[in-house]
């Protein structure tokens, strides 16, 4: 089993979540923006970071890099493909995902670990978790808010394509509390928090039993690997 | 040279955090008389060559395409630059 990381010139968590995919146990395969080779992995990440210093719109140009002609066209046949954070925006700027992410409703960087309720566990990357399940894992942006037109919102609700949604606290004002979507099939996800910080014990947010000890994050891995198993 | 300016805001029923920050700094500086800030981007083109209509029509295609993203922003205005003057084409 092997999921591809891109990297971007910008990209932050390329690393960490390459880190994530071979704990989750699947072969990280390291993939490079400039290029229109995807090297026969079976599943992507466009991880988080801040490709081209943001500039233009968050993910903008990184959405019309080389690579992402295949990203585009392996999303659309089907391949599993989860963006985070700012792959969640090249994913918006991409057209491969609706609505749009801006700069958060209260002009500040947020970065805090964030509880979350799984609305849909039935996408590629979240069939491992419970629907209505609460985690918690990392948050961390300055232009998090999730924006839709009223209709779009209201067919992505409609179609149960809210895959995870904000509890306690919304951190940057999205729309319906939206922390992710999916597309219609439900391969193409969206991701603001960054469930790639938290699938090590030690080293993920705290919980009541121990501090650092939050793992929420494989699941959405390790969930696209049992998917892609039951598929194979 | 010629050149093309693009003009693209923040669609206005959306909260503009930038201009938001800006309009709270003008508060504080006690420009009362200023009660709200949009800012939005200016994107100057320079054109190789003559700007006709077709040059116009492929710049509103990028500013549609590329320099705007229609879920979040408008584009409110395309023109071309005025030489300064002395300047001949």
């Amino acid at each position: 089993m092997r999921i591809g990381v891109v990297t971007f010139p910008g990209s932050l968590d390329d690393r960490d979540a390459a880190r994530a995919i071979r704990l989750a146990g699947a072969e990280p395969v390291a993939l490079w923006h400039g290029e229109h080779d995807l090297h026969d992995v079976d599943a992507l990440v466009l991880p988080g970071g801040f490709s081209y210093g943001d500039y233009l719109r968050c993910g903008a140009i990184a959405s019309l890099s080389p690579i992402m002609a295949e990203v585009i066209s392996a999303a659309n046949g089907g391949m599993p493909v989860l963006g985070i954070c700012n792959g969640f925006q090249m994913l918006t700027e991409a057209h491969l995902l609706e609505g749009g992410l801006i700069r958060n409703d209260h002009g500040s960087f947020i970065c805090r670990d964030q509880g979350l309720r799984v609305e849909n566990a039935l996408t590629d990357w979240t069939g491992g978790f419970a629907a209505g399940q609460e985690i918690t894992i990392p948050l961390k942006n300055g232009e998090g808010g999730f924006i839709a037109s009223a209709d779009t919102l209201e067919r992505l609700e409609g179609e149960g394509r809210v895959v995870v949604r904000y509890v306690g606290m919304n951190p940057n004002g999205s729309l319906n509390d939206i922390a992710g979507i999916s597309n219609a099939r439900g391969n193409v996800v969206g991701l603001m928090p960054h469930p790639e910080h938290a699938v090590e014990p030690g080293f993920g947010p705290d919980t009541d039993d121990a501090m650092r000890s939050g793992t929420d994050g494989i699941t959405f891995f390790t969930s696209v690997i049992e998917r892609m198993l039951v598929s194979a | 040279m010629p050149t093309i300016v693009v003009e693209v805001m923040p669609k206005a029923e959306l909260l503009d955090p930038q201009g938001k920050a800006v309009a709270g700094a003008l508060g504080r500086l006690g420009k009362t008389r200023f009660t709200s800030v949009r800012l939005g981007k200016r994107f100057e083109i320079t054109v190789d060559g003559h700007v006709d209509d077709a040059v116009l029509a492929e710049v509103q295609e990028l500013a549609d395409t590329v320099l705007s993203n229609s879920v979040i922003e408008d584009v409110v205005g395309i023109h071309v630059l005025e030489a300064p003057a002395g300047e001949t084409h």
